[in-house]
């Protein structure tokens, strides 16, 4: 470094030749076209998944009517002479299983979102995040499974005119599944409401409660009814609990203490079933679907209506 | 709240015993709900493991299927598992930290940026039963790949994809500006700096969450469901074009079966099936910790 | 440090004087969005001169230094005109790539900033990412650098550390160490001693009297008494505009105009 003629170091030679040979690669020009063209496969499997099922319901109202499909509140794929497509009774099961999901898991999930943000102390917060963790971690076929072999029993257990098959059960376990979901996200709406405004309800003499329930839980507003629409549009699309759980026949009565079918447990008892392919037995899980990713898509959009139309500023 | 008596108000010393009552009350109800909570997962996880660890045994993993439940094993399961993942686990980190980087980094903020996260959180709302759908028409039927590993693995990873793109977006945002600005300084260009400086400190965070997402593929049934992967599998897959069966189908085949040693051999694959994603789980637990404190 | 390519270069523009400029700004202006942060600035920085720009938050000063090496690029929605040559070359010129500008143009930034790397690795990043593999010119140019920068001598032992392991005052004097690496013509100083302590911050003030023999050093500092220590020249910013150019000496002792007084006397700012 010392030197100060006008030789060069070996480092400004090597440099001396970049800045004469072009200082970019071709990679520059490249790797965000490639970039692109990765994210493009998010935006194309939307595509697919939208053309798909239009596509092949388009072919399944080629043989049934679309008025049938809404309007009649039988469903009888299976009978060889007539086969009576009208959706009414999946519908009916999933709202079935919905609602009891809901009624189980909003109360519950918000109380322990309340809990955790306003009242656990640091080392209960610690142990309970990881415990909803693993529950938001653990298989829908596990979930499935305990419904069937645990909670069912229990249920019959206590109230006898309960069938094997029923939407109590699977309703209840699908609601166990959804906890986490409304918890993490209402409890962080919850935690993000800021400390000063917490501390000025407090300083003003009001309790825990009252600051919670005036408070922080308008405030977080937007936030929980994302978190629970969330909820049920994961319990809308739920599968395996309720193909496991819930049985397979299509019913229009409010029972809910026997079998029913869901959309998407439809979807799976053609699946695993010998329906061929080209049938119209076969085009029909697309017509269920498209109704199912309907619901959901909706509950979705939604969600995200909420929370960002009501979102607080701060 | 003591300070309160010094108004020295009767009537307002009463009401405050009230309203402290009531959060008391609350405050146990709330706790009750968070103990339920904590016991569901603790009786979930004691009845299955009664349940299926007498079940147990090396030969219940050396095992294929069989019609026999003294005989039934989970081998084909577990290895067509693995055969899965090995095709889920690089297809959906790449294209997903593609997306993330591109969205990141290079994506200008517009219409069409905002119109692809949008979509990108929409999928990931996206039932799983509908992934299986798409599968069963591009991957089963229009591709021609069959109830393949292929099929499979290629479905399962554009369902956990979403998560992936979210996460390492997170990961990538959380790198600080200044060690960017470093970099640019010494007149690095945009992918070196992408590359060498933002990649290497965002890969603990795109780990963590990819290794959640991969556990989430682990434990997914109805895709593959639908998309008619076999129950019954008496061999081993050799290549990604084969049929196979995984954990779960396996899992799921056992539970749908009347009788109560099937439902005790369900129990001990969905252990295995839970030590896997434990260990899953942990290991991203530890990458989280291992270079939380930097 | 001799610059040939460039050198043949600037005879044709450096006018009456024989100083050679590294940089002169000519009518340029500066906007972020609506907001226009840089007013028609005017400024001639010659050849190893330490030239310390000042002036009150929010003055441009910041912003002034960031486009000098095109920093100010990555700030979404920076539009400028007017023009500013680097020895001669209009910076913003689309054949002048802002890779070859800011190789050619080091940086220090208000916070010390490395790569969550080894000390070793923090300076041979520069030459690793410009295509210089030889392992014993990065080891030679390692040592050289971190020589130049007065830190050899605390971590000879442990290059291989991580460089978080240093204190602040260190981590910016490897900064300054990765700027080095390769031996770039000018040094840009963005407050490089803002987050530091006093003792810390005395070690880099030495140091940029040390470079100063072999780099031009334009310093950025809300610390007058910084800029009278060490420049030859000083700048005075305000909303924008450059209030006044001249000699340290004469800034501080006997300005031209009276907001540069207010300023340095403390009135504002």
């Amino acid at each position: 470094m010392k030197n100060t003629q006008k030789e060069l170091s070996p480092v400004q030679q090597l440099l001396e030749k970049k800045y004469n040979g072009g200082f970019l690669n071709r990679s520059e020009k490249v790797i965000p076209v490639v970039l692109f063209l990765m994210a493009a496969v998010s935006v194309l499997t939307t595509i697919g998944i939208v053309l798909t099922l239009i596509f092949e319901t388009f072919i399944f109202f080629g043989d049934v009517s679309i008025v049938e499909f809404l309007t009649k509140t039988e469903w009888y794929p299976f009978s060889e002479t007539e086969a009576v497509y009208g959706i009414w009774p999946l519908v009916l099961g999933t709202l079935k299983i919905t609602l009891i999901a809901s009624l189980f898991a909003v109360p519950i999930g918000l109380a322990v979102a309340l809990y955790l943000s306003e009242y656990a102390s640091s080392r209960t917060r610690k142990i309970m995040k990881p415990i909803l963790e693993v529950l938001a971690g653990v298989p829908t076929i596990v979930y499935g499974f305990f419904a069937l072999t645990f909670v069912t029993p229990l249920l019959r257990d206590l109230f006898p005119t309960v069938e094997m098959f029923n939407a109590i059960s699977p309703g209840i376990v699908v609601g166990i599944m959804i906890i986490p979901t409304i918890v993490s996200l209402s409890e962080d709406a919850m935690s993000s409401v800021p400390e000063p405004v917490r501390n000025g309800a407090l300083a003003i003499g009001a309790t825990k409660w009252e600051t919670a329930s005036k408070v922080i839980f308008p405030a977080a507003l937007s936030g929980i009814l994302a978190s629970i629409v969330l909820g049920v549009s994961r319990a809308i699309g739920e599968t395996m609990i309720v193909s496991i759980a819930a049985g397979s026949t299509p019913s229009a009565a409010l029972d809910l203490t026997s079998s029913l079918q869901t959309m998407t447990s439809y979807i799976v008892q053609v699946t695993t079933g010998d329906a061929g392919f080209g049938t119209t037995i076969y085009y029909s899980i697309y017509a269920v679907g498209f109704t199912l990713f309907i619901f959901t898509l909706s509950m979705n959009v939604l969600a995200q209506f909420i929370s960002k139309r009501f979102r607080e500023e701060y | 709240m003591e300070k309160v008596e010094r108004i020295n108000s009767e009537e307002m010393v009463g009401r405050i015993d009230g309203r402290l009552a009531k959060n008391k009350v609350v405050k146990g109800l709330f706790f009750a709900a968070t103990a339920f909570t904590s016991i569901i997962l603790i009786v979930l996880l004691v009845r299955i493991i009664s349940q299926g660890a007498p079940y147990l045994s090396w030969d219940f993993l050396q095992n294929f299927a069989s019609r026999r439940p003294e005989q039934a094993g989970i081998k084909a399961a577990v290895i067509g598992t693995i055969w899965m993942m090995a095709v889920v686990i690089p297809s959906a980190a790449i294209f997903g930290v593609g997306t993330a980087i591109y969205l990141e980094e290079y994506a200008k903020k517009n219409a069409v940026t905002r119109w692809i996260q949008m979509n990108i959180s929409n999928l990931a709302g996206v039932p799983s039963v509908v992934f299986g759908l798409l599968g069963l028409t591009i991957f089963v039927r229009l591709f021609g790949f069959g109830n393949s590993i292929l099929a499979a693995g290629f479905t399962m990873a554009l369902l956990v994809l979403p998560v992936i793109i979210v996460a390492a977006q997170e990961a990538i945002r959380a790198v600080p500006g200044e060690i960017k600005e470093a970099s640019y300084g010494l007149g690095a260009t945009k992918w070196q700096t992408i590359s060498r400086v933002v990649l290497p400190y965002a890969l603990p965070g795109i780990l963590t969450g990819s290794i959640l997402a991969f556990s989430r593929a682990v434990g997914e049934t109805a895709p593959l469901v639908v998309i008619g992967i076999p129950t019954f599998v008496a061999f081993l897959p050799s290549g990604i074009f084969d049929s196979f069966t995984a954990l779960p189908m396996q899992i799921y085949n056992w539970t749908s079966r009347p009788q109560i040693e099937f439902h005790n051999l369900a129990a001990a694959g969905i252990i295995v099936l839970l030590v896997v994603l434990i260990l899953m789980n942990s290991v991203a637990v530890w990458i989280r910790n291992r270079f939380q404190s930097r | 440090m001799a610059l040939t390519a460039v050198n043949s270069k600037k005879d044709n523009q450096s006018t009456q004087s024989e100083e050679v400029l590294v940089y002169n700004t000519k009518n340029c202006n500066l906007w972020y969005g609506d907001h226009h942060a840089l007013k028609n600035i005017n400024l001639e920085i010659k050849e190893k001169d330490v030239t310390a720009i000042i002036g009150p938050s929010g003055c441009g000063k910041s912003t002034y230094i960031k486009t000098l090496n095109r920093m100010i690029d990555l700030v979404p929605g920076v539009k400028t005109n007017g023009s500013i040559e680097y020895r001669g070359r209009d910076i913003f010129n689309k054949d002048f790539l802002v890779e070859e500008l800011r190789t050619r143009v080091g940086m220090v930034f208000q916070k010390p900033n490395p790569f969550p790397k080894s000390i070793y690795e923090n300076i041979a990043f520069g030459l690793k990412i410009h295509g210089i593999k030889n392992k014993q010119i990065i080891n030679e140019t390692v040592e050289k650098s971190l020589r130049g920068a007065a830190l050899w001598d605390e971590v000879k032992d442990r290059i291989h550390e991580p460089a978080y392991g240093l204190s602040g005052g260190q981590q910016q004097r490897l900064c300054i160490a990765r700027c080095l690496a390769l031996e770039p013509d000018v040094i840009l100083m963005d407050e490089p001693t803002s987050a530091l302590d006093p003792v810390s911050t005395l070690k880099i003030e030495e140091l940029i009297q040390e470079l100063k023999e072999q780099y031009s050093i334009i310093i950025v500092t809300h610390n007058m008494q910084q800029a009278a220590r060490i420049s030859d020249k000083t700048a005075f910013f305000l909303n924008g505009e450059v209030v006044e150019f001249d000699a340290t000496d004469t800034i501080f002792n006997n300005p031209a105009d009276s907001r540069t007084n207010d300023y340095i006397s403390g009135r504002f700012g």
